[in-house]
């Protein structure tokens, strides 16, 4: 196996017994992004240079004998985090020229670990959307099948991890945006509890629904980076003082006694046939683990999607009004005056931010506040009590990730609701701010990936990580990697 | 023709004295090169988030206990929308429904009655930067200059109930809270620096009516004198439409200070709605009852307190009282040297009297005099001791302000001590009463008032030295009236 194909709990063996340095792991990397990028389009900057520098300082540290497991690892970044003095764009014209003078939190932190920046995935604009096809720069192409999107937003994240362009990386979920590209590019992706990676540095989306978190080979390698950039911040004045547990020892492979609820409102009718089948086939296997599947309810799921876009909405109207082509950024040319440069910048936002904030506006208008804004943090209250119910009966939850498998593209764009129903099964999560992972958990007929959700209680991560690798070690998938090349000439 | 009662309510900002910001690290001072005190969170650069300063909150919540407010245990922050060049997240951080402060009074004398104004809420929020436009406004200057130092520094805003009954009403309640503000040391209050700045609401109806008018408000108000004025002038104007059958439309008006008028800005029709919405990124506030105690701790002796203080320990009168404590740096001033002196009457005289009219003429404070109150205890002293005379003392005091050397020093260099002893007197005296005999006569005939023209002539002989009391008592007994 090449060393860019290797997990990172794999490659951290090798470094540390120095059969393999970190910068020829960087270029086993480079050259598959060489081979591969051109159809994939996982990346909207790459930092060969920094990363090389990063390198070989880490390959220093690991002389010294530094145990950090993240040390000369190569990682990619979803491109709305800030890295100072590197482009950061959010998949936006108006960010088209952006250099952040800071450091994310979550950056500066994997940066500490020793871990090597490889580049800037590609991304929904803003991160708002399912399928990577906002991103104003180009689109990316899910490396199982190159007609198929890659799901978004971290739709680059999840391809790059998926194609061998890095060995894991980071995303941001503000609805599903780890979770769902994960699925579709056959990874891992998890969703933290809110508040326990701090969200400084990430341009917000939606910051009560915005989240941080790893996507990667495996478990263990989830398990990894989350230890790395898990704890409080005080930087982020929603981060949690919150101790947080060596997530690696967790992944004991031991299930025996969890009690598993299987969610009824997360397994209806939209539900596509083999997605379900995909869910019901690992349900029966961790109780042959030794778990217990009971049926659970969450009786007021069915309008969480209602309530998240109403919130996110807002949200996204509040924040992306910030760029106005006064101070950074794009600013349209020959305006009249100021309020025309205002309108004529914000021309350039993508179809996608321009209904959010549309919508957004409306819903906080004075005369709508209350029956949509108030209204829907009212349902997002009933969703959480929803949730700490349910949890009174079982340990963690699963559901299926996604209602489909990736799907191609343009089969969504058109409608827009329909496109926002790849988020009905992940959203609740964020509403809720519990901690939510997407597993591997079989393939479609035509070999695409599906992805099994577990969902846990504030701050147990370990929980799911615990019961998500016991299932990866015992599901039994067949081994497969995206053979990218025979499928873009089929 | 109808008695119309006036209706005031007043939107007051005031800048918090905090070190920095109230979101970031970055300092509040005055004047600094523009653009040198800015962080990513001020700038609102994407991905910085607001972290609230606490001694913002606890400046927040000594103005509440001073305006006599509830301290509400659970506030929230609420986004304020709109879009403008100097406003760099396109939203201000400010508090809507749920403020920190709600429910209080400011008490004024206004001519020897007490009037008690309602205060209806005082909330935290932050300021935006500072716009200088190259022409006269923004839509139509070639460029604008954008300075955000001041973006993010902490305002209290304070709103009060429609209460008051008089432009003139309105300005006794600005320099009230002013010194309230100043006394807690909440906010500088320097209107040309515009750490305060004043918006008045204001509307007319028949007197004995209890439904309000239709108001309009008032911006662009840069001194109290200008709120006073501006507010006397729409009385004017709305009297007038209302009497003419007119009716007083709810607008915004704009005052100008060099034409004396108001001038209709924008109907309340296009005011803009701020889609308020509560901050994601800041939790609700909560203030538990023992941090509040613990900010009332530090809560100066108020104005009021400290006034009805000094008419009863000191014996002042109210109008002694009430300029002593017009402001904290005064009151301290006079409590210092009182200290020493322990004569209030003595002290206040000098306090509001000599040492004021030196300070106002030039531009000083009470607390930048450069005569300390022990320095004017010193002088004060010499008085009592009957060293100096009250006239040459004033020469004294000037010559302290100066020199900046103490009263003894300067009344032994220049020869200044009072003449007491009898001896010296008797000689001066003698030669006056000889060179005045009309007057002298005019005494024996029974006529005391000419006792003080030759005292007056015997203190001129001693160039202001003489003691005058000595002098006419000496006077007296020689003439045996």
């Amino acid at each position: 196996m090449q060393f860019n194909e290797m997990t990172i709990h794999e490659l951290r063996r090798l470094l540390r017994a120095g059969e393999v340095s970190s910068q020829e792991v960087l270029e086993a990397v480079l050259a598959r992004i060489d081979e591969v990028e051109g159809e994939i389009g996982a990346y909207l900057a790459l930092c060969r240079e920094e990363a090389f520098a990063q390198a070989q300082r880490a390959d220093e540290m690991l002389s010294k004998g530094d145990a950090s497991p993240l040390c000369g690892i190569p990682i990619s970044l979803k491109d709305n985090f800030t890295t100072a003095g590197v482009r950061t764009t959010c998949a936006s014209r108006l960010l088209e020229n952006y250099i952040p003078p800071f450091d994310a939190a979550a950056a500066a932190r994997l940066k500490e670990a020793g871990a090597v920046l490889v580049g800037k995935t590609n991304l929904d604009e803003f991160g708002l959307g399912s399928s990577t096809e906002n991103s104003q720069f180009h689109c990316t192409r899910n490396p199982w099948d190159l007609s198929r999107v890659p799901g978004g937003s971290s739709g680059g994240s999840a391809a790059a991890v998926a194609a061998g362009e890095a060995v894991a990386a980071l995303g941001t979920d503000t609805g599903g945006s780890i979770r769902q590209p994960a699925a579709f590019c056959g990874i891992v992706g998890l969703k933290p509890t809110y508040g326990l990676v701090s969200r400084y540095g990430v341009v917000a989306a939606a910051d009560s629904l915005d989240h941080v978190g790893p996507m990667t080979r495996d478990v263990r390698d989830a398990a990894l980076m989350l230890q790395a950039i898990a704890g409080w911040d005080p930087k982020d004045p929603t981060s949690a003082r919150q101790d947080v547990p060596h997530y690696e020892a967790a992944l004991t492979g031991n299930v025996k006694g969890l009690v598993v609820g299987l969610p009824r409102e997360l397994m209806g009718d939209a539900l596509d046939a083999e997605v379900k089948e995909a869910v019901f086939g690992a349900a029966n296997l961790l109780e042959s683990l030794g778990a217990r599947v009971e049926e659970v309810s969450l009786p007021n799921v069915e309008y969480a999607m209602s309530a998240f876009y109403i919130i996110i909405s807002a949200e996204v109207s509040s924040n992306l009004a910030r760029f106005d082509g006064v101070r950074y950024g794009y600013r349209a040319a020959e305006a009249e005056d100021t309020v025309s440069m205002f309108i004529k910048t914000r021309e350039a936002l993508g179809q996608e931010a321009k209904r959010r904030i549309l919508m957004g506006t409306y819903f906080l208008q004075a005369g709508n506040y209350d029956a949509y804004y108030l209204k829907a943090l009212k349902v997002r209250t009933l969703i959480k009590e929803d949730f700490e119910k349910a949890f009174q009966r079982c340990h963690v939850m699963i559901s299926p990730t996604t209602p489909t498998a990736a799907f191609s593209f343009g089969h969504k764009t058109a409608t827009p609701i329909s496109m926002y129903k790849s988020d009905i099964y992940t959203c609740t999560a964020n509403l809720a701010g519990i901690p939510a992972l997407t597993v591997p958990c079989g393939y479609t007929q035509g070999g695409l990936p599906i992805g099994l959700q577990f969902m846990g209680k504030p701050f147990e991560e370990s929980t799911i990580l615990r019961i998500g690798h016991a299932y990866e070690q015992h599901a039994g998938l067949p081994v497969r990697r995206p053979e990218m090349e025979v499928k873009a000439n089929g | 023709m109808a008695d119309w009662e006036v209706v005031v309510g007043l939107e007051i900002h005031a800048e918090l004295l905090t070190k920095s910001k109230v979101f970031c690290g970055c300092s509040t001072e005055f004047g600094a090169a523009p653009n040198s005190q800015v962080c990513p969170v001020c700038l609102g650069l994407p991905g910085s988030l607001p972290l609230l300063n606490k001694r913002a909150v606890e400046l927040a919540i000594k103005a509440g206990l001073a305006l006599q407010c509830r301290i509400n245990q659970f506030s929230m922050f609420d986004r304020k929308q709109y879009f403008y060049p100097d406003l760099t997240k396109a939203y201000q951080i400010s508090q809507d429904g749920l403020p920190l402060c709600s429910g209080g009074y400011v008490e004024l004398l206004v001519e020897d009655t007490v009037r008690r104004i309602g205060i209806n809420r005082v909330h935290l929020e932050e300021e935006a930067g500072k716009s200088i436009h190259a022409g006269e406004d923004i839509m139509s200057a070639a460029y604008s200059l954008l300075d955000y130092n001041r973006a993010g520094i902490g305002l209290i805003e304070i709103v009060t109930e429609p209460d008051i009954r008089s432009p003139e009403e309105a300005r006794l309640f600005l320099e009230k809270l002013r010194l309230l503000l100043q006394y807690t040391e909440v906010s500088d209050c320097k209107m040309e620096e515009g750490s305060l700045r004043c918006d008045a609401n204001i509307s007319l109806r028949p007197r004995g009516s209890s439904a309000f008018g239709v108001k309009t408000e008032i911006k662009n108000l840069n001194s109290f004198r200008a709120v006073q004025r501006a507010l006397e002038f729409e009385v004017e104007r709305q009297k007038a439409l209302l009497e003419a059958g007119e009716a007083v439309l709810p607008e915004t008006r704009h005052w100008d200070e060099a034409q004396g008028m108001t001038f209709s800005m924008r109907s309340k029709e296009e005011a803009a709605d701020y889609r308020y919405f509560p901050d994601p990124n800041l939790y609700p506030l909560k203030v538990d009852p023992s941090w509040v105690e613990a900010v009332r701790a530090e809560l100066p002796e108020l104005p009021d307190a400290r006034r009805d203080r000094f008419m009863d320990e000191y014996g002042l009168s109210l109008y002694a009282a009430e300029v002593l404590t017009s402001s904290r740096d005064l009151a301290d001033y006079f409590e210092e040297c009182l200290a020493e002196v322990k004569d209030p009457k003595l002290v206040s005289n000098w306090v509001m009297g000599e040492v004021q009219r030196w300070l106002k003429a030039h531009g000083l404070e009470a607390a930048s005099s450069p005569v300390r109150p022990k320095d004017l205890a010193g002088l004060l002293g010499l008085i009592q001791q009957n060293a100096v005379s009250n006239i040459v003392a004033k020469d004294v005091l000037e010559e302290m302000f100066t020199t900046g050397k103490p009263a003894e020093v300067i009344v032994e260099e220049k020869g200044w001590k009072q003449i007491s002893d009898d001896e010296s007197l008797e000689a001066m005296i003698l030669e006056v009463l000889e060179a005045n005999p009309g007057p002298v006569a005019d005494v024996k005939a029974g006529k005391a008032k000419a006792i003080g023209f030759l005292v007056g002539q015997v203190m001129k002989a001693s160039k202001g030295k003489a003691n005058p009391q000595k002098v006419n008592e000496l006077i007296r007994q020689r003439l045996q009236v």
